[in-house]
């Protein structure tokens, strides 16, 4: 296989495919941090020509972790569908891409998907320009069912995010309250708590779900805490619908989460049998470019590629919803609007390519050189690409993990620019409140104190 | 401008939490007021970050500077592997300024947050410094490092042979307040060290935990991880034993 490129009177070489995949990422300070992104403009370009010429067969042989060491890659490799992959094999990256683009049928499109590993994925976005990511994320369309059912034609969800330092019960509600009269919550009532024991986790988790059957809002409940505490907590008591976890693109940077592939297979399988919701999707995920470098299990593959291993993970467990949780890592891995715009954008063409309902926490923390400004124009361009899901925050602000993502508001504002809804049971029952009317803010609108009785 | 339906409801609801409820609305976006106060609270957790610490603060402390390998905060933010090193002359410098084989060195780092230097250090080294002097602990020279990351205990401790570092050091600010701080601490650190061996107080600040509150509590940490010879996840879990 001949890795180089002459462009100019300068020959580009390079030693491996990985090595091809990461310079051809367009720049993220965590490439540079590991120091294994383009080290010129030219050196990107000439990753991206080597890329173009190289097939679906050839970086399917190359995975960023070997098959016998990794757990993730032996998951991505084992579910791969043969019969998808033979039909594209021999098919170069410049010719998918542009398969991809021209594709009329999205439904197409993820079939061929269920042939491509998460090397190839990712290997897709690094040959397109941001508008090809939207162009082609906004195809497909991917349904999952938790109670309700997210991914419908016009619909644009939200995660109601209603945390508080120390997880106080009253703050917690009057949070979710807030954030309901501003149309938020469809998606998931999901805390993140401050203590992560199987007590607090029940308390918070039955106070949610009574919140729920009190008002009779369809939709379902997560408390954040470790999956382990999640499984402790539903064996307990807790009426608990969805399972979260934070996942990661190597068995080694699972370990740094403490998690195992065996440990999301008991969770997966407990939440179906025993969890309160009606399902099948009851897993819920989030990543974020830059962990697996973080915890310096990333052999040397650039983050995106370690991003897509996550999506590839994700997948085998058909999950209610994936976010990736864009600009909470921190400016070493993604470093300002430019980067941050980009990997959003990436991250869910890459999460709809491996058939995921993929949501986006537009976000970013105080020591980035970025603004609120920065995330509402990232919103406003996924929820043009069909993300499925944003967060919803009181006006942004996240008092307990102390960074900031979109608030109610926002989630209203694009939602009448877009014309877009919630899933349509919770549009209904909002209609019902009086909170919003016909694509438009109602009487109700932004006055929780009408859940006060 | 609408009301709510039960003004005194809301006023609890916001009783309950720090989050910003009960902010209304102009159509579906801010008021406002609550859009500026936003901006404010921004502005100052960034400058925060991105400020430098002045050096009168640094003198007025009454300890001498050094800095890392990172030649601004841009870089810092973008190399923590910088943030952690120091220039061969500097090494020579803090090794001839301080003392060495020493229980406990103590330093401050800017870190992620440069106004929690003037704010906490005062209060909070001086009682720290009273407490070990008065049990006998022998004590280091405190210095400041600019462009300061958490892991330059591991050059700093071996480099002056110091049983245990302690770096107060700057930490992301919320948009609660921007003048937080934790402190680090490490027994043995040293350039292989595992991060899960550090043991953390962190929130000190005005509205978290007070410094002079802080340093009592930091103290007695320091004098039971000198007294156990390890701190982080093994210390944890020799104080539950």
């Amino acid at each position: 296989m001949i890795l180089k490129e002459m462009i100019g009177s300068h020959t580009y070489t390079f030693n491996s495919i990985k090595e091809v995949l990461a310079k051809a990422s367009e720049q993220k300070s965590g490439d540079t941090l590991a120091g294994v992104g383009a080290c010129s403009k030219m050196e990107r370009v000439a990753a991206k020509e080597v890329l173009a010429r190289l097939t679906v067969g050839e970086i399917t042989e190359n995975p960023a972790v070997p098959y016998d060491k990794d757990s993730v890659t032996r998951i991505i490799i084992d579910d791969l569908d043969r019969a998808a992959f033979e039909k594209v094999k021999n098919v170069t990256m410049a010719d998918l891409r542009e398969w991809i683009l021209a594709a009329q049928n999205g439904d197409i499109i993820l079939e061929i998907c269920r042939g491509l590993t998460s090397e190839v994925i990712a290997a897709t976005a690094k040959l397109m320009g941001n508008l090809d990511l939207m162009y082609a994320s906004k195809k497909l369309h991917i349904e999952a069912t938790c109670n309700t059912t997210i991914g419908g034609e016009n619909v644009l969800a939200s995660r109601l995010q209603p945390n508080h330092p120390i997880d106080d019960g009253n703050g917690v509600i009057a949070s979710t309250l807030e954030g309901l009269s501003y149309g938020v919550g469809d998606a998931v009532l999901g805390l993140n708590p401050a203590i992560d024991t199987v007590e607090s986790t029940i308390n918070i988790w039955n106070m949610l779900g009574n919140l729920r059957d009190t008002f009779q809002i369809p939709t379902q409940t997560c408390v954040l805490s470790h999956v382990t505490t999640q499984m402790n907590a539903l064996k307990t008591g807790a009426k608990a619908d969805l399972c979260f976890q934070s996942i990661a693109g190597s068995q080694a940077a699972l370990d740094a989460f403490g998690v195992t592939v065996e440990m999301l297979e008991e969770a997966n399988a407990m939440f179906r049998a025993e969890g309160s919701a009606k399902g099948p999707n009851v897993m819920y995920f989030e990543t974020g470019q830059g962990s697996e470098l973080s915890s310096n299990a990333h052999f040397g593959a650039d983050q995106g590629v370690m991003e897509n291993r996550c999506y590839g993970l994700a997948r085998h467990y058909k999950p209610f919803l994936v976010n990736t949780v864009v600009g909470f890592m921190g400016p070493e891995y993604v470093f300002d609007a430019k980067e941050l715009l980009r990997a959003g954008l990436e991250d869910v063409y890459c999460g709809h390519m491996h058939g995921l309902p993929m949501g986006c926490d537009c976000c970013y923390t105080n020591h980035m050189p970025t603004d609120q400004n920065d995330i509402e124009n990232l919103f406003i361009l996924l929820a043009a690409a069909g993300c499925h899901y944003v967060m919803g925050l009181p006006q942004g602000d996240d008092v307990m993990l102390m960074y900031q993502s979109t608030g109610y508001h926002d989630v209203a504002a694009v939602r009448e620019l877009t014309k877009k809804t919630a899933i349509p049971e919770f549009d209904a029952w909002l209609q019902a409140n009086g909170i919003w009317v016909n694509g438009k803010p109602g009487e109700n609108f932004g006055d929780p104190t009408i859940f006060i009785r | 401008m609408k009301e709510y339906k039960n003004p005194e409801q809301m006023e609890v609801l916001k009783k309950a939490t720090p989050a910003r409820i009960g902010i209304g609305h102009a159509g579906a976006r801010y008021k406002t007021d609550a859009y500026l106060k936003f901006l404010q609270d921004h502005a100052a957790a960034n400058d925060a970050v991105f400020e430098e610490v002045p050096e009168d603060v640094v003198k007025s402390i009454g300890v001498f500077e050094v800095k890392t390998l990172c030649a601004d905060k841009q870089e810092m933010l973008k190399r923590p592997d910088l943030g952690r090193l120091f220039s061969e002359e500097t090494k020579k410098e803090i090794s001839q300024r301080c003392k060495h084989h020493v229980d406990v060195q103590i330093y401050f780092g800017d870190g992620l947050c440069s106004p929690a230097i003037a704010a906490n250090i005062p209060d909070l080294y001086g009682a720290i410094e009273a407490e070990l002097r008065s049990q006998n602990i022998s004590l280091g020279t405190p210095f400041f490092v600019r462009y300061c990351r958490v892991n330059t205990t591991r050059t700093i401790a071996p480099l002056l042979h110091a049983k245990l570092a302690c770096v107060l050091i700057g930490e992301r600010p919320g948009l609660l307040t921007s003048e937080s701080m934790s402190a680090y601490i490490a027994y043995n650190p040293r350039p292989d060290m595992l991060e899960s061996e550090y043991t953390v107080v962190s929130n000190i600040s005005r509205v978290g935990v007070p410094p002079a509150e802080a340093a009592a509590y930091i103290a007695d940490l320091l004098i039971d991880i000198l007294d156990k010879k390890c701190s982080g996840v093994e210390y944890h879990a020799r104080i539950r034993e």
